[in-house]
């Protein structure tokens, strides 16, 4: 156990200096790309004067050199203060809390219905190899994932909402939902979010089910699996006790790649969706040039992009023996 | 008395007290409008954008507005006389007006709004309006005069900023302050709740000066998607969108939207136009520019790119509006008398390539416009079929706005644009073709030139009344419709779907949100319940 945290403080210790890197790099990048804040709105507008950019720049420090800049974003950083949005004066942090639990909850119970899904269906796979069950799977797993999440989405949302109008089209939930009861609350959301969900999983679905089913192939092909067959163990006890446990270890790896996926959301399935997530946050503030609401969301993605590699190496390390 | 009477009595004592409160029975309901957009500041002063803007109006007033027919009219003034000429404008404020939270307006918050829009340290971009004001003086709690450098008839209308509440925000910081998310205003709606990315949920102002709008909630959805947004409509899940032509004409062509909407056509505030760089050796000459608005047919790019829902345009004011030349003829589509004229001017198509050429030199020019309008690009390429079809070469170069704006609009490279313009109703255009204009940062970027413009232009600044300037825009419409700096293309139409259930809707030029407060839903119709009293409070 000491070993363990030894390794743990280490490997922190090693990502600090690759954390401040990715900063640095992502400060300077966003402010060398063309345009500048306020460009996005009114730019053009004769009624428009064209000292407000000039108070603008000066309000927010953006004639300085960019190191200067960096050192004095590094320094509030340090403090936990991410600044305030150049839109609409707005905390950063508020803005991204708003929109950090929308997308934790819907990719993560899309990632538990793809694990739950697509384990199986990668065992099977595996162990009905090359069977017409096997590539009837395979063929429908990957056109799921060949689907565009948004061309499918707008197929369900006509075909379920607009046409058998049994689910709402989009949103999180229904209008007035303050209103409701508890229950009425709990039904709305819930309704509002399977469709989402359900599109998110059916075109993630194929790269666990792959990997898993490449896995256990690999695994099912080892001498200790013919020796477990051989001692006349059930068909059953060889692939859960001994193929699965060591077919899933790589998947591990790819849960903690996954860790920094569950916060990032995309533009343009949120946008179909109308859901206020991360993904139209990141885009928006792109768009407009919001420099401190840009930071803060990719320092948010690389923390969790480090923690999540962290998380899958020391779980590797605990999963298995052979890696201490 | 027997309990028969006393019954009777009780009715009789009931019944009146039950019809006052039943006088609101038109009251009820909810709008609920889709935008694509999302607001960005609701404080008048930053509120720059369509969707800022649209929902600021709906919590705060200005001094003046304009009315259906587009003339000004009192809005927290109640009147106000221009002295002296124009260098002094006194307003009288309404009496009984009360912020949301119910303190008094009175002149103190005007002179407040003031003092920040001239705020160097303020970044609004509406200070420029303000510019000619020397000063603002509170003559007694309901009366404001306003001093300015000279006679400036369009500051009018810029006195329609919306006035924020000065108790409120005196020792606030206006850029970064909590109260752009959650205002208070004079206005008709109140802001109840905005959910971020989804929703902005407003009341009916129960104190508004005009009365309580009919409608009881305001619902401004955001819907990012126009898909999306078109599913929701056919699900009677949103009341109001802005349709696209093709939605406006096949699309929205069912049964079930001919039951359940109303389509309205709304004159728009705008127009598209090609811009020539007068700079450039191949426009300089009016004759060419007037021989490229002849080659090109502006009836069929209206009928391609809007389905025909726009009108040509003639010159840079809208056709509602009292500055409209209604005798300026568009330039009619004539390919044969643009060839002349282009041979008047010299070019001729020496060398048989099929291309006009003088000099040497082939007549091949680029015209540039914005990524992201699809309406646009299309204009483009039915330009550019005309135009070969005279002997024009013309290449099309679709360029991102913050891009096209730095590199080709400020440092003047470019031969010709394809962009349009919002307009106010104010006529004044000085910014747009003013000689003192054609600086680098100034919008007379295609650097037209005209003594007599320029002495119209500063005459409609200093004339008060719409008579007197009426003469003078009608012939700077006259003027720029003959030299053409501009080739005027179109004014699209704005089209929109409102839910059949409200009445009250009335089109006029000023569009449909006019009468909004007085607009409802007959009972039996509505859709959404109202919440129960107490929530009023």
């Amino acid at each position: 156990m000491r070993g363990l945290l030894y390794y743990f403080f280490r490997r922190v210790g090693g990502l600090v200096p690759v954390f401040l890197g990715v900063t640095l790099v992502s400060f300077v990048v966003i402010h060398l790309a063309p345009g500048e804040p306020g460009d996005a709105g009114a730019a053009f507008n004769p009624k428009v004067s064209a000292q407000a950019g000039e108070k603008l720049k000066e309000l927010y420090g953006l004639d300085r050199p960019i190191l200067a800049q960096y050192g004095s974003w590094l320094g509030r950083f340090f403090r936990l203060d991410f600044g305030n949005s150049f839109v609409d004066g707005e905390k950063v942090t508020a803005k991204i809390a708003r929109a950090v639990p929308v997308t934790l909850v819907l990719n993560g119970l899309s990632l538990f219905l793809i694990l739950l899904a697509g384990i199986p269906l990668g065992i099977l796979g595996a162990v009905k190899a090359g069977s017409r069950l096997d590539r009837t799977l395979t063929f429908f797993v990957l056109a799921g994932f060949s689907l565009p999440a948004f061309w499918l989405a707008l197929l369900l949302m006509s075909f379920l909402g607009v046409g058998l109008r049994i689910l709402p089209v989009s949103g999180l939930t229904s209008l007035f939902w303050e209103e409701m009861n508890f229950l009425a609350k709990a039904m709305d959301l819930a309704r509002h979010l399977l469709l989402p969900v359900l599109v998110s999983s059916v075109t993630g679905l194929a790269g666990i089910a792959r990997f898993v089913r490449s896995g256990m192939l690999g695994v099912l092909r080892e001498n200790y699996i013919r020796t477990a067959r051989a001692k006349g163990l059930s068909e059953k006890a060889v692939i859960y006790r001994h193929a699965l446990r060591n077919a899933l270890l790589p998947v591990i790896t790819i849960l903690g790649l996954s860790v920094p996926g569950l916060l990032g959301g995309s533009v343009i399935f949120e946008s179909v969706f109308s859901i206020p997530g991360m993904g139209r946050l990141f885009f928006q503030s792109v768009f407009a040039r919001d420099y401190p609401v840009i930071m803060g969301v990719l320092v948010l993605g690389a923390f969790l992009t480090l923690l999540g590699n962290l998380l899958a190496d020391a779980a590797y390390r605990l999963a298995d023996p052979r890696v201490r | 008395m027997n309990l028969k009477n006393s019954f009777l009595l009780l009715v009789l004592f009931f019944v009146p007290a039950f019809l006052s409160a039943g006088g609101d029975h038109q009251n009820g309901d909810a709008f609920v409008a889709a935008s694509i957009g999302e607001p960005v500041n609701l404080l008048p002063l930053f509120a720059a954008d369509s969707a800022s803007a649209e929902v600021s109006k709906l919590i705060f007033n200005g001094l003046v507005k304009y009315d259906k027919d587009l003339k000004l009219t009192g809005d927290l003034a109640e009147s106000w006389e221009v002295k002296d000429g124009g260098l002094r404008i006194v307003f009288y404020l309404r009496k009984n007006v009360k912020w949301q939270d119910g303190e008094p307006f009175t002149a103190a918050d005007v002179e407040f709004t003031y003092q920040k829009l001239t705020d160097p340290r303020i970044p609004t971009p509406y200070g420029g309006d303000f510019e000619k004001v020397v000063s603002l003086a509170v003559k007694d709690p309901y009366t404001v005069e306003v001093v300015y450098k000279e006679p400036f008839s369009p500051g009018l209308a810029s006195w329609g900023m919306g006035i924020l509440p000065r108790h409120l925000l005196l020792h606030e910081n206006l850029p970064a302050t909590r109260f752009s998310r959650a205002p208070i205003g004079t206005g008709p709606y109140l802001l109840k709740q905005w959910k971020s990315q989804d929703q902005l949920l407003l009341q009916a102002n129960p104190r508004y000066f005009e009365g309580r709008p009919l409608i009881d909630r305001y619902v401004y959805r955001i819907i990012p998607d126009q898909a999306t947004t078109f599913l929701e409509l056919q699900t009677e899940n949103v009341d109001f969108v802005n349709l696209s032509p093709l939605q406006f004409k096949r699309q929205t062509d069912t049964p079930f939207f001919r039951r359940k909407y109303q389509k309205l056509k709304i004159p728009s505030f705008g127009y598209a136009y090609i811009g020539y760089n007068l700079l450039s050796p191949l426009f300089a000459d009016k004759k060419a520019r007037q021989a490229v608005g002849m080659a090109i047919n502006k009836k069929d790019i209206i009928d391609v790119t809007l389905l025909g829902f726009g009108r040509p345009a003639t010159g840079p004011f809208l056709p509602e509006s009292w500055a409209y030349h209604p005798g300026v003829r568009e330039s009619a589509f004539h390919p044969e008398r643009a060839k002349a004229l282009l041979e008047e001017a010299g070019w001729s198509d020496t060398d048989g390539d099929g291309w006009l050429d003088k000099d040497g030199r082939k007549f091949s020019f680029t015209i540039l416009t914005n990524q992201g309008n699809d309406q646009r690009k299309m204009a483009c390429e039915m330009v550019q079929k005309r135009l070969k079809d005279v002997g024009i070469e013309m290449k099309i170069q679709i360029v991102e706005w913050g891009v096209f704006l730095k590199e080709f609009i400020d440092k003047r490279r470019f031969d010709a644009v394809l962009l349009g313009w919002q307009l106010s109703p104010d006529p004044d255009v000085y910014e747009l073709f003013h000689s003192s204009r054609a600086v680098p940062g100034k919008f007379n970027f295609v650097s037209y030139k005209n003594p007599e413009v320029d002495r119209l232009l500063e005459e409609g600044r200093r004339l008060f009344g719409e008579e007197a300037r009426a003469t003078v825009y009608r012939r700077v419409h006259e003027i720029l419709s003959e030299e053409e700096p501009y080739t005027f293309l179109y004014v699209p139409e704005t089209l929109v779907a409102v839910h059949r259930r409200f009445r009250g809707v009335e089109v006029g030029p000023a569009g449909i949100g006019h009468n909004f407060i007085r607009w409802f839903v007959p009972e039996g119709e509505r859709r959404y319940k109202s919440p129960d009293r107490r929530f009023w409070a």
